[in-house]
């Protein structure tokens, strides 16, 4: 992918996060995407979280597969690791780096094509297994990159540039996830900012595997009139079911408590949730489930944190490793010594 | 090449030959023959005696036929025998093939419990009846130990007919079962209802029998899957990631419970129940394929842990496009090849060295990998620490291929030593402190006399950061699709490739005056080369021998073949792999090397190497 460096002038005095960083800071080479892509407002987004966060750059680790969607973390926190990977295996690849060392923040990044149908068995591995990550899909219902195949996201009749309709029924990733007991599922939308940015605060706060489905529209494949990917469907089909802040400080959190959810995060933080439907709990996987199944409509594209569970250990708590990351420990502590290897083989003889 | 026809000294039928046979024990699997073979194998080596034991296995768990071999060699010839001189009978499905298969001169042991069909009666063999289904029955209650017990009393037979230390057994027997007093008091009876029977009915022992010796001090029996594990062990590895696979799945069966056993670190005090909290210095993961237990290992290695995954062919056919990413990302990560017969499926349970070229040039567009060839379990051990090293000095993977003969079966082999000033080679990878003294890091762009560019590790400095790809990128680490900058770093690829090779453990040669033939293995066709070569230079032809232990060759291997007028080349697989990888990688005249090929499945024999050789040179 190619990648042009932004340049670093500061034309205004910027805002500063708790480490004294702008968010010019956490921003990452010039966007190679078409002009209006999705994707650059989940760029965009994401930089703005992790700011927010104040999440010292190089604490971040972040990931991809192949295609348009997998290009995106060369855009976003130059100051950390980047890996962009193979098509579909990027979770696995997290895995193995998230088991290394348990300390960093873990963003990975992938598509339609990469996480529901390539890398479909990798992400429901990492989902059982929990691993502590973020994990967005930009999620745009067709190949960018290879130019307008229909992807396992397309909805069925949604059409692709030149008219035809899709036959086959989609997959769709948040009730994929919540079937394999993520414990944390959300969809959100590149064109709704303001709505998107709590979502990935919140899962980047989330102790486990975050799963977030971002309808990110492709501009030049898939925005037509017959898309059901496209900005106008979404804009004027999303249906947001809940409300909820975010409190870094859970302590502080103000505001009321009346009638509202709240969930207390491992990070310290707290969400709250208010104006919430009345027959679903977003705390209940079974319930947002039923929600879901019931308010499945074609005309209806729902948003919102769906499900969050901060009680399941996660991989490293389930394996029981060391509180330190294994990268950590020195050699010495994993050497057993030749004393201990006389010993074993009296057993050999 | 003209030589005279040369027969090999043939072996008087009736003489009394000490510590020099063959066994083979015909079992159905599933019916704890297993145990019995093994306690047979281990009081042998602690009489002293060189010893091996094969296990000839189906890919199935119960019901089906099975074989273990055992051979004895005061010399220390230890490769599978093809020649049996007691063939213990234990079913009757493959009775025919069994009896086929033991030497003129030689015996059948088989249970008399009932008569053996008279076509299965050959006059050239001693047939000893030992009636073990009546003797089980007689005097033990439970179906199932009545089955059980009829294999240690078959050993008890051959405890006697061979002269083995019944002393021996019966102390392995205790130790086995040491925490259940009524399976150690079966199984003893068991024991002596054999051995006694054998007593009183035959001659004991046969002419070709067992005695004490000396020749196993400072030796220990392991099987090389056990040894790999506990290299990973020993070198530090702190991820493992794996898709069951056999034959390799013992390997991180060994390693997690190594790791149960030395990686658990005790935290805090103990709780109000007086139990002790643990917390574990690794993390194991079992994948959902072998493409995710790459993508694990290289995940890991790129956040500066040693991580490992073992699998078999078909799983590395799998890896092909992750080993293509690490090689090119330039990524360490160790992968352990317990080789088995293929292609596709294959032979599970059958041994074979079929995965040479695959991991030499595994992945699309220009790839080549580093290669360990241990020969047996010690080896095993050293290259699994070697791997690591290797992986971590060149940031790139490694891949040990060892296979089911090597890694399955227990093999009597120098005690393991572990040296304590062993330092790990982390290769360069550049902390804080050195970070802060550089302008700017570049990934790909300072390179050192092996043409390795520094590394960084995530989440130690921003400074550090640069972006990982498997897109084409220049010596920046920036994404490039021009031709110039391409070259650059895919030519450099290739000249570390080639420095490697003066770090690969070195060919092991044997040269014998007057050879002017050489002989090139690698692997677990060493045992029986080396048996070969002496018979052949017994019987008057002198052969050179040189064992490849890596890939890249080291320069003494052009140099061995450059010596010899002409070379042949040993290796079990049927497409003469490693003659090909020769040819292409050092530019030997290919007409100079000829090739031996046994690739059936069983491990191979001395014989089959002198008639491959010898064939060869006739007129």
């Amino acid at each position: 992918m190619a990648s042009i460096t932004k340049p670093l002038i500061p034309l205004v005095e910027l805002e500063r996060n708790e480490l004294g960083l702008t968010v010019r800071d956490y921003e990452g080479a010039m966007s190679t995407l078409c002009a209006g892509c999705g994707h650059d407002s989940v760029t965009a987004t994401i930089v703005r979280a992790v700011f927010e966060l104040a999440i010292p750059p190089h604490m971040i680790s972040k990931l991809s597969g192949i295609g348009c969607s997998s290009k995106t973390p060369a855009y976003f926190v130059r100051g950390a690791h980047g890996f962009n990977s193979v098509h579909g295996r990027m979770v696995a690849i997290a895995t193995g780096a998230n088991a290394a060392n348990r300390k960093l923040h873990y963003i990975g990044v992938s598509g339609d094509g990469d996480s529901l149908s390539i890398g479909i068995g990798h992400l429901a591995h990492a989902i059982r297994r929990n691993v502590n990550m973020l994990y967005l899909i930009e999620n745009n219902g067709v190949y960018g990159l290879t130019k307008g195949q229909f992807s396992a996201s397309t909805d069925v009749n949604s059409t692709s540039k030149r008219g035809e309709p899709n036959l086959l029924p989609p997959i769709d990733p948040v009730m994929l996830g919540l079937s394999l007991g993520a414990t944390f599922v959300a969809r959100g939308f590149s064109g709704n900012k303001e709505h998107l940015l709590p979502l990935i605060k919140a899962g980047l706060e989330h102790t486990g595997f975050a799963l977030i489905d971002v309808i990110s529209p492709c501009v030049q494949f898939n925005d037509h009139e017959g898309s059901t990917k496209s900005y106008l469907f979404t804009r004027h089909h999303e249906v947001q079911v809940d409300d909820f802040t975010l409190f870094q400080d859970g302590i502080h959190a103000n505001g009321s408590d009346d009638g509202a959810v709240t969930v207390s995060m491992h990070s310290g933080a707290l969400l709250r949730f208010r104006s919430l439907p009345a027959d679903y709990d977003p705390t209940d996987r079974a319930s947002a489930i039923a929600y879901l199944e019931r308010h499945k409509a074609p005309d209806e594209v729902l948003t919102g944190l769906f499900y969050v569970n901060e009680a399941a250990p996660d991989l490293h708590e389930l394996n029981k490793t060391v509180t330190e990351p294994l990268v950590a420990v020195p050699f010495e502590r994993l050497c057993p010594g030749a004393s201990a290897l006389e010993e074993l083989q009296k057993s050999f003889v | 090449m003209k030589t005279e026809t040369r027969t090999l000294p043939s072996r008087d039928d009736t003489a009394v030959r000490v510590n020099d046979c063959a066994l083979k024990l015909a079992n159905v699997n599933g019916t704890g023959s297993a145990s019995a073979n093994t306690l047979l194998m281990k009081a042998i080596f602690r009489m002293g005696v060189p010893v091996s034991g094969k296990n000839l296995f189906p890919s199935n768990i119960q019901g089906l036929p099975t074989w273990y071999e055992i051979r004895v060699n005061e010399s220390g010839h230890t490769a599978r025998a093809t020649e049996y001189d007691l063939v213990v009978m234990m079913n009757a499905q493959t009775y025919a093939d069994d009896v086929r298969e033991a030497r003129s001169g030689g015996y059948v042991l088989y249970d008399s419990t009932w008569p053996l069909s008279p076509e299965l009666v050959r006059p050239d063999l001693g047939y000893l009846g030992v009636p073990l289904t009546t003797l089980c029955t007689q005097n033990f209650a439970a179906a199932r130990e009545r089955v059980l017990m009829k294999n240690i009393c078959y050993a008890g037979a051959v405890v006697a007919l061979l002269a083995i230390d019944p002393k021996i057994v019966s102390a392995l027997l205790d130790e086995t079962f040491q925490r259940s007093t009524r399976l150690r008091e079966s199984n003893q009876l068991a024991l002596r209802l054999g051995y006694e029977y054998a007593c009183e009915h035959f001659d004991c022992p046969l002419p070709f029998h067992l005695a004490p010796i000396d020749e196993n001090a400072g030796k220990i029996l392991i099987d090389g899957n056990t040894a790999t594990a506990l290299g990973c062990l020993y070198a530090g590895a702190t991820v493992a990631a794996w898709y069951p696979i056999t034959p390799s799945t013992s390997v991180m069966d060994n390693f997690t419970a190594l790791c149960r056993r030395y990686r658990r670190e005790a935290v805090g005090e103990p709780g109000p129940d007086g139990q002790v909290q643990y917390r574990n210095n690794y993390l194991i993961l079992q994948a959902e394929d072998e493409l995710a237990a790459l993508g694990m290992v290289i995940g890991a290695n790129w956040t500066g842990a040693r991580a490992f995954t073992s699998t078999s062919g078909p799983g590395i056919s799998l890896m092909n496009e992750l080993l293509g990413l690490a090689y090119y990302a330039e990524i360490p990560a160790v992968v352990v090849d317990v080789e088995r017969a293929g292609p596709s499926t294959g032979m599970p349970t059958r041994t074979q060295q079929g995965d040479l070229l695959l991991c030499a040039y595994a992945s699309h567009g220009d790839t080549k990998h580093l290669l360990l060839f241990p020969a047996n379990p010690a080896e095993c051990f050293e290259f699994a620490v070697k791997a690591f090293d290797l992986a971590e000095h060149f940031q790139t993977p490694v891949i040990m291929l060892s296979d089911l003969d090597i890694g399955m079966n227990d093999w009597v082999v120098p005690k393991l030593e572990w040296d304590e000033n062993y330092v790990p080679d982390r290769g360069r990878v550049l902390g804080e402190k050195e970070l802060e003294l550089l302008g700017s890091f570049f990934r790909y762009a300072d390179e050192d006399e092996d043409h390795v560019a520094a590394r960084t590790l995530p989440g130690v400095s921003e400074k550090a950061a640069y972006f990982t790809r498997g897109s084409g990128h220049d010596k920046y680490g920036g994404y490039t699709e021009l031709p110039r900058e391409y070259q650059e770093v895919v030519d450099r690829l290739a000249k570390k490739h080639a420095a490697a090779a003066a770090h690969m453990p070195p060919p092991v040669v044997e040269r014998r005056d007057g050879a002017t033939i050489g002989v090139v293995s690698l692997g677990s066709c060493d045992p029986a080369v080396r048996e070969a070569l002496d018979l052949l230079a017994d019987s008057g032809l002198p052969l050179d021998f040189l064992r490849i232990r890596g890939f890249p060759f080291a320069p003494e291997v052009r140099a061995f073949l450059d010596d010899h007028e002409l070379t042949f080349v040993v290796e079990q697989n049927r497409d003469a792999q490693l003659r090909s990888l020769l040819t292409i990688e050092t530019g030997v005249e290919p007409a100079k090397l000829r090739s031996v090929l046994v690739y059936g499945g069983f491990p191979l024999s001395a014989s089959q190497v002198v008639e491959g050789i010898t064939a060869q040179l006739e007129v």
